[in-house]
């Protein structure tokens, strides 16, 4: 057939070893520490800022927890000023720091893959001998891991950060849709679906940009629909006529009944309109300037005139089963999205 | 053994078919030359080739029967795409460093004595080097590999003349050291005839032309004669081509066998690679397969027009 002959190998082509897992450690590191390093700086900062504001804090909330008794009148006001210097800053961070898992998916998640295929690097990469599945698989394990562990020591710092508020009967118990996410096991859960989310968008869409911001959109929609309608319902939520259900349980729905009936809140004005109190909403009451001196709480008042105050809520003692049932789906859900990019990674390539 | 076999492989993307019923076999021991219009489907057989791509239909085997992008496949196979990318930020020795952890073997010391030679800074990211110094580097990565298969997706599209001989100095020395075959995609005809012993012509995602380029050529002549007779042998002499210039027509004929007449008043030449390929360009319905890549085929078939 031709006059040149291939040299013979030694090596036998049946146990052909694959190349060692281990090899993609110095790749990953190599390619994607910038990505870690901006991850590091992105959780470091946030820590830097929770120690700074968390240490003088977690100082005022030392005469909080001292105070004896708790129930006592003192303990109560002093309480109520410790929230008042600390809680309106906190809310602002707080929410500031709902945005790191979505940086993370978008800066550390969507450009894996659609970086390979933007600037034709997988043609170079899938060709070589590990394997382009192997490869994925390495890579997004190594990643999911860095990132996964970065988000566990945040929630360990989060979660001491947030712990004099919560002591001192802030209005957000550890339930609550604006600190649930940030803390416990499903900060990290979070991130680690952000990152997925970003992975398979970047796979999908094959541009690093349009990849990211489709990234952050996803990974608000989901947080959004979770936060606000789905995590009310991981376990039925209690019913009480108990009107003293407040924070730090968590309050879904609220509403009066009188007779077995819902009352709207023009009934419950009428019944009001003789101390002249308004009810704004069926939980703010608004006094005027005939009320009463002695009027006590508009609540009490409904209920000595024979209306029932309902109440739909989740007890704190379910915020580990919460944080349990949250984070995993959404690991299911990170692996799910893995285990797809992966498949269609080695699926089609071009 | 072929160093990529083809059945029946067809490969679409959408609903537009840039490979169909291709069957191929490239023989090892060959440099072997994929021509053929843009569009013809090269980059798509090479990409099937290499495992990149899935056939929609048919089946591709490389190195003697493993499926195209199985680990033996990929470890025997070194590739280099189209515009040759690399890391950008990576420097050349972070490149080394890479396609070392990326492969069961890696000769460090051809990459870095090679790289050497050619004057490329290990310091350098990628990004900067020049198009010639990238094409180099991403050939000397894939030779350190020590493929038993080199599969080059046009690479001299963007080197100069100078870079362009320099490249294919390297590939001709890997072939005569260590015996690797060699396909590749090429548009520029005049650098191929130095190098390619074996030619495959596609045109619209079909085999038009395949076969050792000796034979091809051994097989082909140009009748040079009065343009006024050329139609009248048109029949007889399984005529690839016709070329009439004035008086004069040069006829590109397949020859059926060595000893074939020439007609009264024409001459006879024998016919160049580019000729003989630019002739088949031309005319994409004509086609010169060789017998065992067409199932029942004994013979080469013939000349159609």
């Amino acid at each position: 057939m031709s006059a040149l002959t291939m040299p013979t190998r030694s090596e036998p082509e049946a146990n052909l070893r694959p190349v060692p897992w281990r090899n993609m450690a110095w790749v990953t590191w190599r390619q994607h520490r910038l990505t870690l390093a901006g991850v590091l700086a992105l959780f470091g900062a946030a820590a830097m800022y929770l120690l700074i504001s968390g240490l003088p804090m977690h100082h005022a909330y030392a005469t909080v927890a001292a105070c004896r008794p708790i129930t006592s009148g003192i303990c109560r006001q002093v309480a109520v000023n410790f929230l008042g210097n600390y809680a309106p800053g906190v809310g602002y961070v707080v929410g500031l720091l709902h945005v790191i898992p979505a940086l993370i998916g978008a800066f550390a998640g969507a450009p894996v893959l659609a970086r390979e295929f933007e600037t034709g690097t997988f043609r170079y990469t899938w060709t070589q001998g590990f394997g382009r599945a192997r490869w994925t698989i390495a890579k997004l394990t190594l990643l999911a891991v860095a990132v996964t562990a970065a988000a566990a020591a945040f929630s360990v710092l989060f979660t001491w950060y947030y712990q004099p508020l919560i002591g001192a009967g802030d209005d957000n118990g550890p339930l609550s849709p604006a600190i649930f996410d940030l803390r416990g096991i499903a900060v990290v859960a979070w991130t680690l679906a952000a990152f997925a989310i970003g992975v398979l968008a970047g796979t999908l869409i094959r541009r690093v940009i349009p990849a990211m911001f489709a990234t952050i959109a996803v990974w608000a929609g989901l947080a959004f629909a979770t936060g606000a309608y789905l995590r009310a319902h991981y376990l039925a939520p209690l019913l009480t006529t108990n009107p003293n259900v407040r924070s730090p349980a968590w309050v879904i729905s609220q509403w009066w009944t009188r007779g077995g009936k819902p009352v709207t809140l023009d009934t419950i004005n009428k019944t009001l309109g003789a101390v002249d109190v308004r009810a704004i909403t069926l939980g703010v009451f608004q006094p005027g300037p005939a009320t009463p001196a002695n009027f006590g709480d508009p609540v009490r008042y409904l209920i000595a005139h024979g209306y029932l105050q309902l109440t739909r809520y989740q007890p704190t003692s379910r915020y580990w089963p919460f944080q349990g049932i949250e984070s995993g789906w959404l690991f299911a859900l990170s692996v799910l999205l893995l285990g797809t990019t992966v498949w269609l990674v080695s699926r089609r390539a071009t | 053994m072929s160093v990529i076999e083809t059945r029946c492989v067809g490969k679409c993307y959408g609903s537009t078919w840039a490979v169909r019923e291709c069957t191929l076999a490239i023989p090892d021991g060959h440099v072997a030359a994929l021509v053929g219009p843009n569009g013809a489907g090269k980059t798509t057989l090479l990409n099937l080739a290499v495992g990149l791509a899935a056939p929609t239909a048919g089946t591709v085997t490389v190195l003697g029967g493993k499926p195209a992008g199985s680990p033996a496949a990929l470890d025997g196979i070194a590739f280099v795409a189209q515009d040759t990318p690399l890391y950008e930020n990576l420097s050349v020795t972070d490149m080394l460093h890479l396609t070392r952890n990326l492969n069961r073997r890696f000769d460090q010391g051809y990459a870095e004595a090679r790289l050497g030679e050619l004057g490329i800074p290990f310091e350098r990211k990628t990004g900067e080097l020049s198009g010639g110094q990238q094409a180099q580097l991403a050939l000397t990565l894939a030779l350190a590999r020590r493929p038993r298969l080199l599969v080059l997706d046009e690479p001299m599209a963007m080197l100069d003349p100078l870079a362009r001989h320099d490249f294919m100095a390297t590939v001709m020395a890997a072939v005569a050291d260590d015996g690797v075959s060699v396909v590749l995609s090429s548009h520029v005809l005049a650098e191929l005839e130095r190098v390619a012993d074996y030619l495959i012509l596609l045109s619209r995602g079909r085999v038009q032309v395949a076969g050792e380029v000796d034979e091809l050529l051994a097989r082909h002549r140009v009748l040079t004669g009065p343009a006024a007779e050329a139609s009248r042998y048109d029949e007889r002499l399984n005529v690839v081509f016709t070329q009439s210039g004035g008086a004069q027509a040069h006829l590109l004929t397949r020859m059926n066998g060595s000893t074939d007449p020439v007609p009264p008043g024409w001459q006879a030449h024998p016919v160049g690679l580019e000729e003989l390929t630019l002739a088949y360009l031309r005319e994409p319905d004509a086609s010169a397969l060789p017998g065992p890549t067409r199932a029942g085929d004994t013979e080469p078939s013939e000349v159609t027009r």
